[in-house]
């Protein structure tokens, strides 16, 4: 026991002097609920760790104090009922304490009505789909080039040099900062679940159901998750991430996206058009 | 009752005089030493296995990038690590503890039902090499994870119908096991071993087999409808035929919450033995200890969809399943609190049993706490499918059921094999195996609060710090597990000290009161359950 302490202690010192490798706790997040998670996660874990200093206290004491060796005589009480009913009525009450914020954040978390943006996340083995139906954008978003490269077994390529590595893809998805996004999560193939730990989202990606969240990052920057649904071989290789961006940044992304998709879509007609050309080509044969 | 005893008797005239010799006694066995013997060799093989797997799991995540395994081999591992351990290590192990000692401790000469006692173990052997042949077929093994979740479950190669029909049959398996124990246990007890007097093991078993009949029909039909909806055109869980997949995690937690507590409560009967003996003090309300278990069993039933937050349920029902998972920590609490004034104003010693006792006392407290943490459902949004819950779950299950079968077998093996293990092997197997298993977990909540998702083979770099001190308590705490075959194995051999009946000092139940090793039949008429002996 006094080893894993110290353990533990060493963990810490070294996690308060090294850099973010060694992060032990959950991330506050950029959301007033991911802060809300974070309070919530906090509050029961000081619970924890006050119950666990007084019964360990206790347990340390009584094997210390209590051993034959120190000749102690073994009582032989073996009830007593008023302090089994203060420790059935003193967790009680605590949980009682853990349980009404808990369910008032929960409360408020669900609440995903009157959104300023709809997103629809769809899960796919093994990426995600985009769409803005507001503003006519969708795409793909899969694992970045240079990481799916370096996740090949004998590739040669040292993990470490890869930047975001296994955390990067080639299109993330763009919200404005300070409005309200919800996110429908639907799935094409099996179950995904979509991830962002700093916006303390996670929903299951379930095909045939669309699930619905929402937040609202309060800070600009990239965040970035993970797929947290087992869904097979490539699990591990289709990361989230998004990207918060000024309003007005967001309103320029969208016009360029619009225009990009405008070429897109061109090219890709022409595309399928030389195909069919080619495949008729073959059926002449 | 008497009949039931005569009837147990007369089964066994054939062999009044001693086991067989040669692989009859094995294969033929209806008595429950034997059988209850097999069970725990059984699972310690399986052990062995199922940890070889989770070396080899953490071998691949010792450092970022991919090794030895490809992903798809990873989630053979991952799954089939929990299929074994669950269904081959830790249950086994608690029905061959049942075996040997229910008997003992109610004064019954055997089994109620000897015949269907063999039958339910040699089941799974077969079971077993099923399960471990779909790693040789086509596609391999099945890679969905344990919990089998359609669809992703459903594309798997020639092993689907294997991996389904060997769980079938432990299934069965188990259900004959928990037959047999109830029998046992209501109809033949001794004349004076009144229900609130039976030790406190027969008890947690007791619940746990009304558990297992409870749910393991619940899991066979589970996988009975991935079946029919793989090759029979179903389509209970497809949502392109109107299915739902979310019923199918329904249903399968409906299985896979008592599921838990079948592995812990009989663990909860072991340490509320141990601890009164090596503090050689009576246990701490008995009664209470009682209500306790059935409230927690009770409260397993309406627990399930805490498994499933995240998948998006109407918002009532996660309260509901909030608060009823909460209100688990209260009669759990009780247990831990009984267990610490067990050992208040004792006079204690710590041996070998004592040891593991005391370190699932600990342990399994820092479980239930971090289990407390993923009651709350928005900080669980977070935990949930992280590394958060490994841990949580892997405290639960390793420090927590995995030790308290430690703590038994350290206990009851001199009165098996009549010989006394080493003492000094068996605290360097205890602290060795502490040490290390909370190396290889403890980490395990820091990598799922930074946000790393469990299942994964390969991980980004911030993550590599604490995979690799995990790695690290993984291969030092499987090493430690080769200390404990081996005094195992020189107990066995007779290699040690004589053991007297007692065995340990003065401690209460009848199956101190016959000789050490236990002979082959045992309270053939039934004992006088004086109070020197009893519980009350």
């Amino acid at each position: 026991m006094t080893r894993r302490l110290l353990l533990g202690l060493a963990l810490l010192i070294a996690a308060g002097s090294a850099s973010a490798d060694w992060a032990i706790n959950m991330p506050q997040g950029v959301s007033e609920m991911s802060l809300q998670t974070y309070r919530l996660h906090m509050q029961v874990f000081w619970w924890c760790v006050a119950i666990g200093i007084v019964v360990f206290a206790v347990m340390i004491y009584t094997m210390v104090k209590h051993r034959r060796s120190r000749g102690h005589q073994a009582a032989q009480f073996h009830h007593n009922t008023k302090l089994e009913v203060v420790w059935t009525a003193i967790p009680v009450l605590i949980l009682l304490i853990m349980a009404v914020p808990a369910a008032e954040t929960l409360v408020e978390l669900e609440y995903n009505q009157n959104p300023d943006l709809t997103v629809v996340v769809t899960g796919y083995q093994w990426r995600w789909h985009y769409d803005y139906p507001d503003h006519d954008i969708s795409f793909f978003s899969s694992l970045d080039a240079r990481s799916n490269q370096a996740r090949r077994k004998r590739s040669g390529i040292d993990p470490y040099q890869v930047e975001n590595y296994l955390l990067e893809v080639d299109n993330p998805l763009v919200v404005p900062r300070g409005a309200k996004v919800r996110v429908l999560i639907t799935s094409k193939d099996v179950i995904h679940a979509w991830w962002v730990p700093a916006l303390a989202i996670k929903k299951d990606a379930i095909p045939g159901f669309m699930n619905a969240v929402w937040f609202r990052a309060e800070e600009s920057g990239t965040y970035r998750g993970q797929c947290a649904e087992l869904c097979g071989m490539d699990h591990a290789y289709m990361p989230v991430v998004v990207e918060v961006v000024e309003p007005e940044a967001f309103a320029a992304w969208v016009e360029a996206q619009r225009g990009g998709e405008a070429a897109q879509a061109a090219s890709d007609q022409a595309a399928a058009a030389t195909r069919i050309a080619a495949r008729h080509d073959i059926a002449g044969d | 009752m008497t009949t039931a005893v005569a009837d147990a008797h007369l089964a066994h005239d054939a062999e009044h005089h001693g086991p067989p010799a040669g692989w009859r006694r094995w294969v033929f066995s209806t008595n429950h030493k034997d059988i209850g013997t097999m069970y725990l060799v059984f699972s310690l093989l399986m052990f062995m296995i199922g940890g070889a797997l989770a070396l080899a799991i953490r071998a691949e995540l010792f450092s970022p990038g991919l090794q030895f395994v490809e992903p798809h081999f990873f989630n053979q591992l991952t799954t089939m690590h929990a299929l074994i351990m669950i269904f081959g290590a830790v249950m086994p192990a608690m029905v061959g503890l049942a075996n040997w000692m229910i008997p003992l401790q109610i004064g019954a000469p055997d089994m109620a039902l000897p015949r269907m006692n063999n039958l339910s173990f040699w089941i799974l052997p077969f079971a077993f090499t099923l399960l471990l042949s779909t790693f040789f077929m086509d596609g391999g093994a099945a890679a969905g994870g344990w919990t089998m979740y359609p669809p992703l479950a459903l594309q798997a190669g020639d092993s689907f119908p294997f991996t389904i029909f060997s769980i079938h049959l432990m299934g069965m398996s188990s259900i004959m096991g928990a037959i047999n124990v109830i029998v046992t246990i209501l109809n033949m007890r001794a004349p004076d071993m009144t229900l609130l007097k039976m030790p406190m093991f027969v008890w947690g078993w007791l619940i746990t087999a009304y558990l297992l009949l409870a749910v393991m029909p619940v899991l066979a039909g589970a996988v009975t409808m991935l079946l029919t909806d793989q090759f029979f055109g179903t389509s209970f869980f497809l949502a392109a035929g109107g299915g739902d997949p979310v019923m199918y995690q329904h249903i399968f937690w409906f299985f896979g919450h008592p599921e838990v507590y079948i592995m812990i409560l009989p663990a909860f009967g072991i340490v509320s033995e141990v601890i009164p003996t090596f503090a050689r003090k009576p246990l701490f309300g008995h009664e209470s200890m009682v209500y306790a278990m059935s409230c927690i069993a009770f409260l397993s039933f309406v627990v399930w969809a805490h498994h499933m937050f995240t998948v998006g349920m109407p918002l009532t029902g996660q309260l509901f399943f909030m608060f009823a998972t909460m209100l688990i920590a209260v009669p759990t609490g009780v247990k831990v609190f009984n267990w610490t004034a067990t050992m208040w104003r004792g006079s204690m010693t710590f041996e070998t049993p004592m040891l593991f006792a005391i370190a699932f006392l600990f342990l399994f407290t820092i479980g239930g706490f971090s289990g407390l943490m993923v009651a709350i459902v928005p900080a669980d949004i977070q935990y949930h499918d992280s590394y958060f819950v490994v841990a949580h779950f892997h405290y639960v299950l390793v420090p927590g059921s995995v030790f308290a079968i430690f703590a038994a077998v350290y206990y009851w093996l001199p009165k098996w094999t009549g010989t006394m293990y080493n003492e000094k092997l068996g605290k360097l197997h205890f602290w060795l195996s502490t040490i290390f298993v909370n190396i290889l977990f403890f980490p395990m909540h820091f990598l799922g609060l930074a946000g790393m998702p469990r299942r994964i083979p390969d991980y980004s770099t911030q993550f590599a710090d604490f995979n690799a001190v995990a790695t690290i308590g993984a291969i030092g705490f499987g090493l430690s597990q080769l200390i404990f075959i081996w005094v195992v194995i020189q107990a066995i051999r007779g290699k040690g000290e004589r053991a007297s009946a007692k065995v340990w000092d003065n401690p209460k139940g009848l199956e101190w009161t016959v000789p050490s090793p236990a002979p082959h039949h045992t309270f053939e008429t039934p004992p006088k359950v004086s109070t020197e002996v009893a519980f009350q």
